[in-house]
């Protein structure tokens, strides 16, 4: 098992080495130049050499992405040009707000989505089943920031239940944790209702019926037990879905996280911002899958014997 | 055989809109997708002639949804925003479908190091969420319909080429295509004539589902400022306007949002119906 864990960790190196040069050229692609937002008005040819010769953007492409990536193999993730701060300020202080929304949004899809997945498979094609399959369709249907808009003014305007925006309190966390989940619900829910089902026609289910065990024993203990696999890939394989949805709420929420710095350092052609915080959300992604696969694996002794 | 497939699917098509939700979810489709292209002549206002004494009118009976900021009549510009938002989304995913479908195909059916990249350059778009695939390549490309279309076509992509490849590696193996190779036929006529026409089902039911996907992404963008810009409406840039307003003009912002939302919906019950119709394997749905 660690051995797995230790060649999966491997394998992440060439990965995020490609990533990194995706992540570099395509950003140097966008039209725009950062040293326009940091000339005063009627600075001449001079001023702008002297600038770019000073964040090395003079230098050819594959010097300048050897230059980034030995800094960020050292942890230096360069200087904001527009924000004039280390990044790896920026992010560290981005990265808490959008870790919490998306672990409180991943465990609030998990809850809900697993609790009425197994009711709703319960109750199959009766009327709860349809009633709670077409309702978390539709909460997956609404766009992430429209619905975050909406709660907003029904939560906080209307009823002032909760802030509007912001990240202070604990209580500002509960609408965007809501409207990230919600997404995240309708698949899970999906998946477990489907797994819970063909789980209960197997043979060994039969039997339990058989020695007369009660059927809720039967489907907590032993139907959920078999269903929660397959919920689990999907749940590392779309970890970067829920972080993304997550990217598009902090703005709504101005909550000052890594969505809403991405945006920002977009908007004013920040390289370096772009580039960390596109390399953080791509290795959470691929660190998320593995430690789906790794749950997966220690859930699943069929999984843990082929793994060796 | 091409035949046999062909009237199975429309078939299919027919037995969707039997069941109940297929009635609900196509008549839906069939409504929004009807009022898009003939807009022009249902509405008696234009969607960009602006009357400001008019702005923020409530819901009434010359405007039953109110009017925007402008004083521009809200119903008219969403059914005009459904014109945007439905051909860019669909136009998209036609382009993430035609070239998923190249590039499956030919890395399912060739193999080696093609397909090898090809897996590479799949799994790499993967370990990136949709938004962001699309929030970079508009912001290269400029914003605009067409920067919208393009950025949602790739990302879309890996998934219509991961799909088709996985089909056409899974019939290539089947004994009729075998059979058909030992008659002698060739390469592009076993591709062509056998394994596409048998990978495109789930491909369509697939892409059915992504358009879906795609008017959110679309709605989004547009959100950000990134889709159609003014005085075009879409229904993502209706909701943009709308946010400034939330507070004293809710109904902007929300009424295009239920269009999303229930278009999607439906696009989603009918692809349902349609995948229960069509018995494509299970599974799908997930992937």
């Amino acid at each position: 098992m660690l051995g797995y864990i230790f060649r999966r960790l491997l394998l992440l190196v060439p990965v995020f080495l490609a990533v990194s040069v995706v992540i570099f050229s395509i950003i140097h692609l966008i039209p725009g130049d950062p040293i326009d937002n940091l000339l005063k008005i009627g600075s001449g040819p001079e001023q702008r050499e002297i600038i770019t010769a000073r964040y090395g953007l003079d230098k050819p492409l594959v010097v300048q992405y050897w230059i980034w990536l030995s800094g960020v193999l050292q942890g230096d993730l360069g200087t904001a040009i527009v924000a004039r701060r280390p990044v790896a300020d920026l992010i560290a202080q981005a990265l808490p707000h959008s870790l919490t929304l998306g672990l409180c949004a991943l465990a609030f899809s998990t809850t809900f989505g697993i609790v009425l997945g197994v009711i709703a498979a319960l109750n199959r094609d009766k009327f709860a089943d349809q009633a709670i399959m077409g309702g978390v369709l539709l909460g997956s249907t609404m766009p992430g920031f429209w619905l975050g808009l909406l709660l907003i003014l029904v939560f906080s305007v209307w009823l002032g239940m909760f802030p509007v925006s912001g990240a202070r309190t604990w209580s500002a966390l509960v609408l965007p944790v809501v409207t990230v989940g919600l997404g995240g619900t309708a698949l899970v829910a999906r998946v477990t209702r489907v797994a819970m089902i063909e789980a209960a026609q197997r043979d060994f289910v039969m039997l339990l019926h058989a020695k007369g065990m009660r059927p809720l024993r039967i489907n907590l203990r032993h139907v959920l037990r078999h269903a929660l696999i397959p919920v689990v890939t999907i749940l590392s394989l779309r970890i970067g879905w829920i972080l993304g949805g997550a990217v598009t709420v902090e703005v709504v929420f101005a909550r000052p996280g890594l969505g809403t710095l991405l945006i920002k350092s977009l908007n004013q052609h920040d390289y370096p911002v772009v580039q960390a915080c596109l390399l953080i959300l791509a290795m959470a992604v691929m660190l998320g899958t593995l430690i789906g696969d790794v749950i997966q694996a220690a859930m699943d002794p069929r999984i843990r014997a082929a793994l060796g | 055989m091409k035949v046999g497939t062909f009237d199975t699917r429309s078939g299919a098509i027919a037995r969707a809109l039997a069941t109940p939700k297929g009635v609900i979810a196509g008549g839906w489709l069939f409504l929004v997708v009807f009022v898009a292209i003939f807009a022009p002549y249902l509405t008696p206002y234009d969607y960009d002639i602006q009357n400001l004494p008019n702005a923020f009118a409530p819901p009434s009976a010359a405007h039953w949804l109110g009017t925007d900021e402008f004083g521009r009549d809200l119903l008219t510009r969403i059914m005009y925003g459904a014109r945007t938002s439905l051909s860019v989304s669909s136009v998209a995913i036609g382009i993430s479908v035609f070239c998923g479908m190249c590039l499956g195909a030919a890395a399912g059916f060739f193999g080696g190091w093609f397909d090898r990249a090809v897996t590479v350059a799949v799994d790499l778009t993967w370990s990136f969420p949709e938004i962001l695939v699309a929030l970079i390549l508009v912001a290269i490309m400029g914003p605009g319909v067409t920067g919208t279309m393009i950025a949602i076509g790739v990302a879309y992509l890996a998934q219509f080429t991961r799909l088709t490849r996985a089909q056409i590696m899974a019939i290539k193996s089947e004994t009729f295509v075998e059979a058909s190779r030992s008659l002698g036929a060739g390469h592009g006529y076993i591709l062509f004539r056998h394994l596409l026409p048998n990978a495109l089902t789930p491909v369509i039911v697939a892409a059915m589902l992504a358009t879906g996907d795609a008017i959110i992404l679309e709605a989004t963008l547009g959100f950000f400022g990134l889709g159609a810009q003014p005085p075009t409406p879409s229904w993502g840039a209706l909701m943009s306007s709308g946010t400034a307003q939330l507070f004293k003009a809710p109904w902007i912002i929300i009424l295009p949002g239920v269009a999303v939302a229930v278009t999607v919906f439906a696009i989603n019950l009918f692809g349902d119906a349609l995948v229960r119709a069509l018995d494509v394997r299970a599974g799908l749905r997930e992937a």
